[in-house]
């Protein structure tokens, strides 16, 4: 009997997967359910010896049984988009069943957290400093120092909160772990668990991604006996983008509104119920089995500068060849959009990619020389972020594109500082105004004689963007988290590289 | 409707910040959150009634008022953008019973224009399909 094996991530089966599942279970094939490869444009794709067929509909499977299908793209593992990777964290993709505690444990899993039962706490944290792994949600920062705070904090109970509240555009690596190889996140968890002391874990997932609660919720029943005595509990989102900043998100777990908590006190040192808090971000807890198994030298041989390791890095948006692409840090902007992802899918120029998410900065192809490196992006005015990029062809309207993160941050702002909350509403305001081209004269309160500081000439469209320049400078500065303060990178950016959009 | 209250309650009882899961269920039973809920919920917790307010208003799944068309959510993040969502928003006729909600990223940023009905995820859409999406919900 023939072995079919197909993802059942939410991505293929937002394709299709399960009405190509069917019929070849209806032909008499034996159909696996596994991980997505991550090469999205070719799904579904089914597995038959090695050999992929994508992308598939039901149709098409009595011509791949046959023998005879166009859609054979070769051996899977020999495809370009597969043979240029360096998968530490998505070794496993497509090739197991995500909720088979046998499939893991023979593909490498429990490994790690066998190393660091086996090594003990402290040589768990010094491993995990030594490789250099940074906090992938965007912020980079070094997860071995994070861990050694907690772990010198005294106290009677200690957390693990996992960040899945995966809410930027452009990104899904998070998804594809939880959907594809949750006990890989789990096992990460119970091993930074063990490093600082904690008794307790939260997986935070954004309600958007059922599929994913799903799946981590059915592995945390299913792995219970392995990680005991450390327990941990999925808990959902409920739609507030804010919610993926650290502490709002503590504070969401604790039950009231997701609002940003002033730092210091560090949640390393009073986090969740005020207890010490490792917060890690799915992918950073992710890359932790993998470095304890193989060690902190063969991870940290990989990357450039202080960025080690390998970035799961997500082609997305108008890109013929989107797709999850693991590979080390050093790979430049231009060859991720133009040689691993084919250009634009329109088949149109390139006119913009924003690389980190709704507050990354916008970038033109004259940019593509950049390393993907935390500091290379930081020193653009740009950032990684979580490693989406999203690509436009030239119909792209970046003053529009401008408005949008303006809007977003004043629909998403939490309300506690001043600059995100009312900034952003002034900033789409002013957007509005450069958009129609229109000037400003002075309304009725600033023109009155005791208003000495406003301003009493009508505002040309110059002096409107000057405005907005300004405006964004005290938003990067004076907001609280990364909503307010990195809002400004796509606005100014597109600002910048394609002033023509904004009448300039 | 209080009785069925109380057992959502008490079935998180135990739990550590246990107000999100109860809203949660709150309003997966009854499509919203309703003043009484509140109010029964903010008892129960032993939170002011507007401690529960607060929360409920702050977070985009909870509703303070009853709505009972069928929902479709169209992904209008950037990276349907950039793969045409507003076109394919701004010609989706009006179809005064179903809801048409925006929702920012489903995780499939590489497939879209992108919906989600209930938990089921649709890729890939054109105009056509999004249509007879919302036709057959309607």
């Amino acid at each position: 009997m023939t072995l079919v094996r197909i993802s059942d991530d939410a991505l293929a089966i937002a394709c299709g997967a399960d009405e190509v599942a069917d019929a070849f279970a209806k032909a008499g094939c034996t159909v696996e359910r596994v991980s997505s490869w991550g090469m999205h444009w070719l799904e579904p794709l089914a597995e038959i010896d090695g050999e992929g067929f994508g992308p598939l509909n039901a149709a098409d499977v009595a011509a791949v049984l046959a023998g005879d299908s166009d859609k054979s793209i070769g051996r899977i593992e020999d495809h370009p988009f597969i043979a240029k990777q360096q998968r530490f964290t998505f070794a496993r993709a497509g090739k197991t069943r995500p909720l088979s505690l046998d499939d893991y444990a023979e593909h490498g899993g429990w490994l790690g957290l066998a190393k660091a039962r086996e090594i003990g706490a402290a040589a768990t944290i010094a491993r995990v400093t030594e490789s250099g792994l940074r906090g992938r949600g965007g912020a980079g920062f070094p997860a071995g120092i994070k861990w050694n705070t907690v772990a010198g904090a005294v106290a009677d109970h200690k957390y693990i909160v996992c960040n899945a509240d995966e809410g930027d555009s452009a990104t899904f690596a998070d998804r594809m772990v939880m959907e594809g190889d949750p006990f890989m996140l789990i096992e990460g968890m119970a091993i930074a668990a063990l490093a600082v002391g904690a008794h307790m874990g939260y997986v935070y997932i954004r309600s958007e991604y059922p599929h994913a609660i799903a799946k981590m919720e059915a592995a945390v029943r299913a792995s219970a006996h392995i990680v005991a005595p450390f327990v941990i509990e999925v808990r959902t989102g409920a739609g507030a983008y804010v919610c993926g900043e650290e502490t709002s998100l503590l504070n969401s777990l604790e039950g009231k509104r997701g609002e940003v908590r002033a730092k210091p006190p560090l949640p390393a040192l009073e986090g969740l119920f005020g207890k010490p808090t490792v917060v890690n971000n799915v992918l950073t807890l992710a890359a932790v089995p993998w470095i304890m198994a193989n060690g902190a030298q063969a991870y940290a041989a990989v990357g450039l500068g202080r960025s080690r390791g390998t970035m799961p890095i997500q082609l997305a948006g108008n890109v013929k060849h989107g797709g999850l692409f693991e590979v080390g840090f050093g790979v430049t902007l231009g060859e991720l959009v133009m040689t691993i992802g084919g250009g634009t899918a329109s088949g149109r120029p390139v006119r913009a990619v924003q690389v980190g998410g709704p507050l990354g900065a916008y970038h033109p192809p004259a940019e593509f020389h950049l390393p993907f490196d935390y500091e290379a992006f930081a020193a653009n005015d740009g950032l990684i972020g979580h490693a989406g990029l999203t690509v436009f062809d030239d119909t792209a309207d970046m003053s529009a594109q401008a408005r949008f993160a303006m809007n977003f941050c004043a629909v998403e702002s939490c309300g506690k500082c001043t600059p995100c909350r009312i900034g952003s509403t002034r900033g789409v305001e002013l957007i509005d105004r450069i958009r129609a081209r229109a000037g400003r004269a002075p309304d009725k309160v600033e023109a009155l004689p005791q208003m000495h500081n406003a301003r009493k000439v009508e505002r040309s469209l110059g002096d409107e963007i000057t405005l907005l320049e300004d405006l964004c400078e005290t938003m990067k500065f004076g907001s609280l988290c990364a909503l307010g303060g990195f809002t400004p990178y796509p606005v100014l950016s597109a600002l910048r590289h394609w002033p023509e959009d904004f009448g300039a | 409707m209080m009785e069925r209250l109380q057992e959502i309650v008490a079935a998180h009882a135990g739990r550590e910040g246990p107000l999100l899961p109860i809203l949660h269920d709150v309003q997966a039973e009854y499509g919203y959150v309703s003043e009484e809920a509140i109010r029964a919920v903010a008892l129960a917790l032993n939170l002011s009634r507007a401690e529960v307010h607060g929360v409920v208003s702050f977070y985009h799944d909870f509703h303070e008022a009853a709505d009972a068309r069928p929902v479709l959510k169209l992904c209008r993040a950037e990276a349907c953008q950039s793969r045409g969502v507003e076109a394919l928003a701004a010609g989706l006729p009006d179809n005064p019973r179903v809801k048409v909600e925006a929702i920012y990223c489903l995780g499939l940023c590489s497939v879209g224009p992108n919906a989600m009905i209930g938990d089921k995820v649709y890729a890939r859409l054109d105009a056509a399909r999004l249509g007879a999406l919302v036709e057959a919900l309607a």
